[in-house]
């Protein structure tokens, strides 16, 4: 699997939704399942995929499919 | 001593902050509120849908003052519920967020104020208030049953008073919410900060939300509480190593945490010069019941600690008598002048006085140390019967969250199910209940989730868990 997929994996299976619902309008609080508790379990998988530890800012500026690609790249993990 | 009536002698001090960190004094606020209370005019039934704004507390604050009877209700309560609850209990008012007002069809605006509505409804009432009764609220339960507690002004009041007094809240305290206002534990914030005077802040936003802690940093927040997965978040977040020097009291109630994580946060909280609280409480005492003072958070971790100022406990076996003995399992009993009058299936109930006599059966079950504090061992009736044994479902849960799994179990006899997202460790955790309990591993069935079902409130929603 490329960075990408594991990527689009995490959101799919957090989020329960399809492949083509991630865009840059796929932002926190625009699915029911995205709320606080689900962004919690989000980092916990984005973490565990990439095997990283992010900081407690990135883990709240990561709120949006898009922005978390950017944050991601801090922590050498090319999408 | 009525806090919502006592509250105009802060006159000029902030009483709200708001999320442009905004102030309003105690007297704009009990203006607004008075306002409110001129149209009700007499006393009535209202419906009070929540924010944490000033327009929802203004209206809370109003029905106090006016002897008007709210039903507090969380903003994001489901649509065919609330059309439920307003078909049972017939409202003569809504107070309710503008636009959630223009929505809908339930009444005619006739004053607003703060982005709140009140609609008059078109219900006449066919049923008479007790004239004890001042506030409604549902149990954290949500099971959407239209249930609910009915407390009494003397409750209200006399569970603010005993919550200031134990946490030593002062003037200078400043809350920053971080649960719903029609939640109690949320309420109960609100409520005994009000008393004392101080400044709260009023936010919906989220710990994960960047705006919740400017908001905390700019207005210098020395306060908030949170239910046990908020403390699961923190963690998340790494709380041990944000800089928040103005935070001095976190408290934590709405279900048993694991002693692992109160006693991190303990000694977490002690590093950083603040005092850490467990309590423990239901609706049906319209909140607090007990608390661990902060120096013994870490030394009895796990405990819900003592009874709060004015209540008492005791533990009773099955046939109903008083357990004298330390350490032995049984009903906790509460008494105390915060213990609701009763429940209210519908409107014809709100007559009822007081059915409670101030003690409260809790339905947990309980055992206390020879130092006199309590800890919570489960439920009344969260128990299983697996080939024979008698298992407590939520005694399962913890041994599995302790060993690093989050869960939630539930079942039927001979067949327990543990609900996980944890997809990758499915028969570790099958082995782990099975080896503890020492129970043929063919009575537990691991079900993953993609999350747990929690309620607004944090709680899991085991009625969703079928």
């Amino acid at each position: 699997m490329t960075n990408r997929e594991k990527y689009d994996k995490v959101f799919i299976d957090c989020f329960s939704v399809e492949k083509s619902a991630l865009n840059d309008k796929f932002v926190y609080q625009c699915v029911t399942e995205w709320d606080s508790i689900g962004h919690m379990g989000m980092i916990a998988a984005v973490e565990a995929a990439f095997d990283i530890m992010m900081e407690t800012d990135d883990i709240i500026d990561f709120s949006s499919y898009t922005k978390g690609a950017e944050i991601l790249s801090k922590y050498k993990v090319v999408l | 001593m009525d806090f919502y009536n006592d509250i105009g002698a802060f006159g000029s001090s902030t009483a709200v902050i708001t999320e442009d960190s905004g102030r309003i004094t105690y007297a704009e606020l009990l203006a607004a509120a008075d306002a409110i209370k001129d149209q009700v005019r007499d006393r009535c039934l209202v419906f009070s849908v929540c924010e944490n704004s000033p327009g929802s507390l203004a209206g809370y604050l109003a029905f106090l003052r006016g002897r008007i009877v709210p039903l507090l209700l969380h903003n994001c309560i489901d649509r065919g519920l609330f059309e439920t609850l307003l078909s049972t209990y017939r409202p003569a008012y809504i107070w309710l967020p503008r636009e959630k007002a223009k929505a809908a069809d339930w009444g005619r605006e006739v004053f607003h104020y703060g982005g709140y509505s009140l609609l008059r409804t078109k219900h006449e009432p066919d049923y008479a208030l007790h004239d004890d009764l001042a506030l409604l609220l549902s149990t954290s339960g949500s099971t959407g049953s239209p249930k609910l507690v009915r407390l009494s002004y003397k409750n209200i009041n006399s569970n603010a008073e005993a919550i200031a007094q134990y946490l030593g809240i002062t003037r200078t305290d400043r809350p920053i919410t971080t649960l719903p206002m029609s939640y109690t534990y949320g309420l109960s914030i609100l409520n005994s900060h009000l008393l004392k005077g101080c400044a709260l802040i009023l936010t919906d936003k989220t710990l994960m939300d960047k705006a919740f802690w400017a908001l905390l940093k700019t207005n210098e927040a020395t306060t908030f509480g949170g239910v046990p997965y908020v403390y699961e978040m923190l963690k998340k977040l790494r709380f041990s190593r944000m800089e928040l020097p103005s935070l001095k009291t976190l408290t934590q109630a709405g279900g048993k945490m694991s002693p692992e994580l109160v006693g991190e946060f303990a000694a977490v909280c002690g590093q950083k010069g603040a005092r850490f609280f467990v309590m423990y409480g239901q609706t049906e005492a319209t909140a607090r019941m007990s608390y661990l003072p902060s120096e013994q958070a870490i030394s009895r971790a796990g405990s819900i600690g003592i009874a709060i100022p004015g209540g008492e406990f005791w533990l009773e076996d099955e046939s109903g008598s008083v357990i004298a003995e330390s350490d032995t399992a049984g009903e906790l009993v509460y008494k105390g002048g915060n213990v609701a009058l009763g429940y209210a299936a519908g409107r014809k109930d709100l007559c009822k006085g007081d059915e409670n006599g101030g003690v409260l059966r809790t339905g947990d079950m309980a055992k206390r140390d020879a130092g006199g504090f309590y800890y919570i061992v489960g439920r009344k009736k969260r128990f299983l019967k697996l080939f024979g044994n008698r298992v407590n479902l939520d005694e399962i849960e913890q041994l599995i969250k302790s060993a690093g799994y989050g869960c939630a179990c539930a079942g039927e006899d001979d067949h327990l199910r543990i609900y996980t997202s944890e997809k990758e460790n499915q028969a570790a955790i099958k082995s782990l209940a099975a080896a503890r309990t020492g129970i043929h591993p063919s009575a537990f069935e691991v079900i993953c989730l993609e999350s747990l079902p929690f309620n607004e409130a944090g709680k899991v929603l085991y009625s969703a868990l079928k």
